[in-house]
């Protein structure tokens, strides 16, 4: 493996707490180039010949194995846009986690493009861990535009845990998902912009097979001048039950707009939405106060928890 | 020990200004178990809010073991010892009655003594110590996570807002224990009480009586409890706490 600095490996921390080499297969994308990669029997990853990025197939039936797939960039001015396909085997039981950090301390903007698409076998389960983080003080910005595509057969399960706390400066982030018969969904985000960042998140999930389920939940905090747009819709084309929710926390002068979405084209699709926006309760900082906090120190324990 | 002076408390209300609290002057001396009780709108939340600084008095000083803390915020009044538990507990998305009780210890807790707050208030640790403190807990159980969170402190002056409101008749009777137990162990340390109930004005060393915003009367319990019982002010168990 080649050597990453420190400003590298503090990115690798913040975004897949690697202190040191992973266990089972990965690949590390350093300033758009391979800083170290490792297939195992089960999982192997090769790169793309056409565009940049990785074919990522897991055999059928793997059990218990990770794939590591971080990102991080430190040039300022680097743009990229890479794709990362992951073919995940019948029955297959794995965690992904990917992630990308950007350090700008320069002039120019730092992009990082990922498209994901994940096509996921009968029977399969794949837990998917994401983590956006920027850091830098460069007049550059950092830019993440995440796409993700999900396309599950009968029977699968994907969970994705996506988070996104702190230094991102622009973020659009688009993820559709296809879902067979008795296939589930779970989404779980998290989002929080500060100073004039923007972000902008939109789901589309297809219920197409009978009993297919998704349960997509979005926690926010927007604060100082940020905005954040939540645009969720869940299609139910079959007997199904879809979930949406989008639960934030307005603060300062941050805007929220909050789009919520069902279609239902089948009478048997059950389709639910929940929306909430809201600053902070006095109340709530005026309990922490009487714990002995202060009102800055109540702020910040509310919205750790709210985005936990 | 906890002295108000004169303490007056007036708010706008439509247009005229509206007293909400008299005058008032009372003293709660370290050692000292304290029911404030009297009719529904008497000013008893308001002047435990006065307390905790939740609200600045129009005029009066208060003062904490010898200081004054009129001007004093809610945080700086609550790392002096003064603890308070809301007769509404506000919920909090994310933040669970483990965190709620870290935050009150001011250190981290080990689950066993999380579990001791929780038990002496009648929730079984185990089921609750990770829950969320939002709206999938009843008001019962958010009230006795309020009163854990006190416990948790271990203040100096413990100030408790109608407490067995929302709180079945078991654990009504685990509460009672656990005030006795707080009145046993406050040598330097004091407990201030709201509440209608005959059973905690019962365990009182001192029984003080709000109407109207003022003390209407103020005494050791046997003097007051006597002419209380039967009217609003100190109602039984069966009829009040559930
Ligand atoms: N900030 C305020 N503004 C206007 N009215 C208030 C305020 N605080 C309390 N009050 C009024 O003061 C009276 C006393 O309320 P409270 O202290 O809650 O009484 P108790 O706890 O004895 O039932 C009530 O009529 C209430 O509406
Ligand atoms: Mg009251």
């Amino acid at each position: 493996m080649k050597e990453l600095d420190s400003i590298q490996k503090r990115l690798l921390e913040e975004i897949a707490d690697l202190h040191a080499i992973p266990e089972g297969a990965y690949n590390i994308r350093s300033n758009s180039e391979s800083a170290g990669r490792r297939s195992t029997a089960n999982i192997e990853i090769t790169p793309k010949t056409d565009v940049a990025g990785l074919d990522i197939r897991i055999k059928a039936g793997t059990r218990r194995e990770s794939v590591h797939i971080p990102v991080v960039m430190t040039q300022s001015g680097l743009k990229e846009q890479v794709y990362n396909d992951f073919y995940i085997g019948e029955g297959a039981d794995v965690v992904i986690i990917a992630g990308c950090g950007i350090d700008n301390c320069g002039m120019a903007d730092s992009e990082h493009d990922g498209i994901h698409r994940f096509y996921v076998g009968k029977n399969a389960r794949v837990k998917y861990i994401e983590k956006h983080y920027g850091s830098g003080d460069g007049a550059g910005k950092r830019i993440l535009n995440p796409g993700t595509e999900v396309y599950q057969e009968e029977g699968s399960t994907v969970e994705m845990e996506m988070a996104q706390i702190k230094g991102v400066d622009d973020t659009e982030r688009t993820t559709t998902a296809e879902l067979a018969a008795g296939a589930k969904l779970v989404v779980r985000e998290r989002l929080m912009t500060h100073g004039n960042q923007r972000a902008i998140s939109t789901y589309v999930v297809n219920l197409n097979g009978a009993g297919s389920s998704a349960d997509v939940v979005s926690r926010s905090v927007a604060r100082d001048n940020s905005y954040q747009r939540f645009d969720a819709k869940i299609i139910g084309n079959a007997p199904c039950n879809g979930h949406t929710e989008c639960d934030s926390i307005i603060m300062d002068n941050g805007r929220i707009l909050a789009v919520p979405g069902l279609e239902a084209n089948d009478v048997d699709a059950a389709l639910l939405h929940e929306a909430a926006i809201g600053k902070i309760a006095g109340e709530q900082l005026t309990k922490l106060m009487t714990l002995g906090l202060t009102e800055q120190e109540a702020e910040e324990q509310i919205i750790s928890g709210f985005l936990k | 020990m906890l002295e108000l002076k004169h303490i007056s408390f007036d708010v706008e209300d439509g247009g005229q200004d509206r007293e909400i609290i008299r005058d008032v002057s009372l003293t709660i001396p370290d050692g000292r178990l304290v029911v404030v009780t009297g009719p529904n709108g008497g000013g008893k939340s308001t002047l435990a809010r006065l307390i905790m600084g939740i609200e600045k008095p129009t005029s009066g000083t208060i003062a904490l073991n010898g200081e004054d803390i009129t001007n004093l915020s809610i945080t700086e009044r609550a790392r002096r010892g003064i603890g308070f538990a809301f007769q509404q507990p506000v919920r909090f998305k994310g933040l669970t009655v483990l965190d709620l009780l870290r935050l009150a210890a001011g250190r981290e807790l080990n689950p066993a003594e999380a579990c001791e707050y929780l038990a002496a208030v009648g929730l079984c640790a185990r089921d609750y110590i990770n829950r969320e403190v939002n709206a999938s807990l009843s008001g019962g159980e958010l009230k006795r996570v309020e009163i854990a969170t006190v416990l948790a402190r271990g203040t100096a002056l413990s100030v408790f807002d109608e407490p067995e409101a929302g709180i079945d008749l078991w654990s009504f009777q685990n509460l009672i224990e656990v005030f006795e137990g707080m009145r046993k162990n406050i040598s330097d340390s004091a407990i201030m009480i709201i509440s209608h109930q005959e059973r905690i004005l019962n365990i009182a060393d001192e029984i003080v009586v709000l109407a109207d915003g003022q003390v209407e009367k103020q005494g050791p319990k046997d003097e007051i409890l006597p002419g209380l019982i039967g009217t609003a002010a100190a109602v039984a168990a069966c009829r009040k706490a559930i």
